[in-house]
């Protein structure tokens, strides 16, 4: 094996080595440094037996014919096997402990779900099998939006966005159809300060004109405000619900009807959909269009081996724009698939597609695995659990940490603290790193930015009471340090792999390509993978 | 030439009809590191108030707002290989651009150095 970081790719150990005994293999105790795959290995070996062609490629493909050895990493089966399983040991994730990512909703993934996610019918489908062989795994995608339409008081719900972002998207482009439609051209779209940093890109990539609408000191989009901006030039506007102070917007329906009463839509960005499932429907708040990430409030895996998915529920006024396909119950009861051939009989105004297929098989299995095995009587305590765990999280820590709109009333599933009132010179950024020496992934910081310093906690109704007492003490702990002025604390992470890094050197001169010395084996000359 | 200041915290230094805008370094301050500046197009004619700039730190990508109206006359190159001078020469080396104003009477609803200053003091 190469000698690790031969290529120096890895920020130093620093202090962290200095701290300990150098051993003879850079390794300490059983936590092991990892080169790059390229730097494992050898361009002489394969991890898998390819037989030899046994005949010429047929004429007309001659001329694509490989003249040169593919540029891989040389590895057997099992340095594959090690290379990925050692980095899964120095990654973090839900399954070894909190992850308290305020909105990102990081919460158990129960392995009934994915029991279900590996039945062959579903995990073994292809999306071009005709639908008489596939009629189960299209009955999920029907199963799944009905829960989804029900849950929310929607009309409709477009199943194939991939993610969050990509339903923004979507719910844009319907209104965009639905103006068109109208013969308008409206090019303005509102988001207030506490909504979701994507809702700003995702109007601007969907070619609005975006404008801020500020926050109250209450922590809530400023109604008068808001108004004073809405004009016939005005789309719609996006507003997060709860939104990213982790407060409830009390004023909804009222923004709601003022839109409307100017001829624009409101997309409500469900990111936060978990603090009020079957509390709340956007539907009877006036929303035409909300976004639901299914790995969040429904439990699906972040990522999820492959594209998530972010489902999009529409209002009666936006329904008949929504992207193909759809799954349709015949009269039958058989399964049918609308596309494109067929869209004209009752969905002709659609305005497009969004992907290639009908979305993501894997999340849909488990998101109704979640939802059927919760019941409407289960989704209601997730979201109080998730309610009541965020706000023993605020009040457990606000003597030592400011928490802005602690007097607005409970929090919703976050807790939302500032680090005014740390030592000179101790920032939000020092109380992260000191999380992590305290063995607990950081929260979310300096977002949502109405708040200085921000720091965003989404404990989730997954976290045991005995669970949060230990992040609440350590968070307490970390925090007291940083209003004592503890200076050991601008040095944390004390005892991770790696020591803080300089995350300003890395976003100003990332290093992107790897860049292997030419002539060290098995490794590939930067022109021959493409870089520069 | 006179210095002005917006309640979004850039900076504007006129002479006769062109104006250099910057950040302050209370922005600056606020931000953390700055790792890249995306500047306007020469040329481009902004109206006061529109997001011409975006000033990526460490903690969030910021826009900034043009004090006032009138096209772009030139942008500040340096920062495409130093956008680190925003950090340590935020009122002078660190300018973003130059506009030609179209209208100086907007110039009026700025504050002078003695009243940014009361301002930044009350947050």
């Amino acid at each position: 094996m190469n000698a690790p970081n031969a290529s120096g790719w890895r920020p130093s150990l620093g202090d962290a080595a200095q701290a300990k005994n150098a051993t003879s293999s850079g390794d300490y105790a059983l936590m092991l440094e990892e080169a790059l795959s390229f730097e494992l290995g050898s361009a002489d070996k394969c991890g898998v037996d390819l037989e030899a062609p046994g005949r010429a490629p047929a004429a007309g493909l001659a001329k694509f014919m490989r003249k040169a050895a593919p540029v891989l990493p040389g590895l057997t089966e099992p340095e594959t096997v090690r290379h990925y399983t050692r980095l899964s040991r120095q990654n973090y994730g839900i399954d070894l402990g909190p992850f308290p990512l305020g909105s990102c909703t990081m919460k158990h993934n129960p392995r009934l779900n994915e029991k279900m996610a590996r039945l062959p019918g579903f995990a073994d489908v292809h999306p071009l099998q005709p639908q008489a062989t596939v009629q189960g795994a299209l009955e999920v995608i029907e199963q799944l939006a009905h829960w989804l339409i029900t849950l929310t008081g929607m009309a409709s719900v477009a199943m194939s966005p991939k993610a969050g972002a990509h339903g923004e998207l979507c719910g844009l482009l319907c209104i965009r159809a639905a103006l068109d439609a109208r013969g308008e051209k409206r090019d303005v779209v509102l988001v207030p300060e506490s909504a979701h940093g994507t809702n700003p890109a995702t109007a601007a990539f969907a070619g609005f004109k975006v404008e801020s609408i500020p926050a109250t000191p209450a922590g809530r989009v400023d109604l008068a405000a808001l108004k004073s901006k809405l004009g016939p030039n005005v789309a719609g506007v996006m507003i997060t619900n709860p939104n990213t102070c982790g407060l409830f917007e009390p004023d909804m329906r009222a923004i709601a009807d003022a839109v409307h009463a100017v001829g624009g839509y409101v997309y409500c960005d469900g990111a936060n959909f978990n603090a009020i499932v079957g509390k709340v429907r956007p539907g009877d708040l006036g929303i035409d269009a909300m976004h639901i990430n299914l790995h969040k409030t429904f439990s699906t895996p972040h990522g999820g081996g492959g594209p998530g998915a972010g489902p999009v529920v529409l209002s009666e006024a936006l329904a008949p724009f929504a992207p193909l396909p759809f799954v349709t119950r015949g009269d039958d009861g058989s399964m049918h698939l609308v596309e494109e051939e067929n869209a004209s009989e009752g969905h002709g105004q659609a305005f497009g597609r969004m992907v290639a297929f009908h979305g993501q098989m894997g999340m849909f299995t488990r998101a109704l695995t979640y939802i059927l095995s919760h019941g409407a009587d289960g989704l209601r305590q997730v979201a109080e659990d998730a309610v009541l765990n965020a706000n023993y999280v605020l009040r457990a820590c606000a003597d030592v940490l400011p928490a802005p709109f602690a007097d607005s009333g409970p929090c919703m599933h976050e807790a939302l603290f500032s680090d005014s009132g740390l030592a000179p010179g101790f920032s939000t950024l020092d109380i992260a790193k000191g999380l992590i020496d305290e063995g607990f992934h950081p929260m979310t910081v300096y977002f949502p930015l109405v708040v200085k310093g921000a720091m965003l906690v989404e404990p989730t109704e997954t976290e045991s009471k005995a669970g949060l007492d230990r992040f609440i003490t350590s968070l307490r702990s970390v925090a007291q340090r940083a209003k004592d002025g503890d200076d050991s604390l601008h040095a944390a992470p004390h005892y991770a792999p790696r020591r803080r890094l300089d995350e300003t050197l890395a976003a100003r001169k990332p290093v992107l390509v790897w860049q292997g010395e030419p002539g060290m084996a098995g490794t590939p000359s930067l022109s021959e993978i493409g870089g520069s | 030439m006179t210095r002005y200041f917006s309640q979004d915290h850039e900076w504007i230094e006129v002479d006769g009809d062109v104006g250099t805008v910057g950040i302050t370094d209370y922005a600056q301050g606020q931000l953390g590191d700055i790792t890249f500046v995306d500047l306007p197009a020469e040329g481009a004619s902004v109206g006061k108030g529109d997001a011409v700039s975006v000033v990526d730190s460490v903690k969030a990508a910021s826009d900034v707002y043009t004090p006032v109206s009138g096209s772009i006359a030139a942008v500040n190159e340096a920062l495409a290989d130093q956008p680190e001078l925003v950090n340590t020469d935020a009122e002078t080396g660190g300018w973003l651009f130059r506009v030609t104003l179209s209208d100086t009477s907007e110039l009026g609803a700025l504050m002078d150095e003695a009243a940014y200053k009361t301002f930044v003091d009350s947050l």
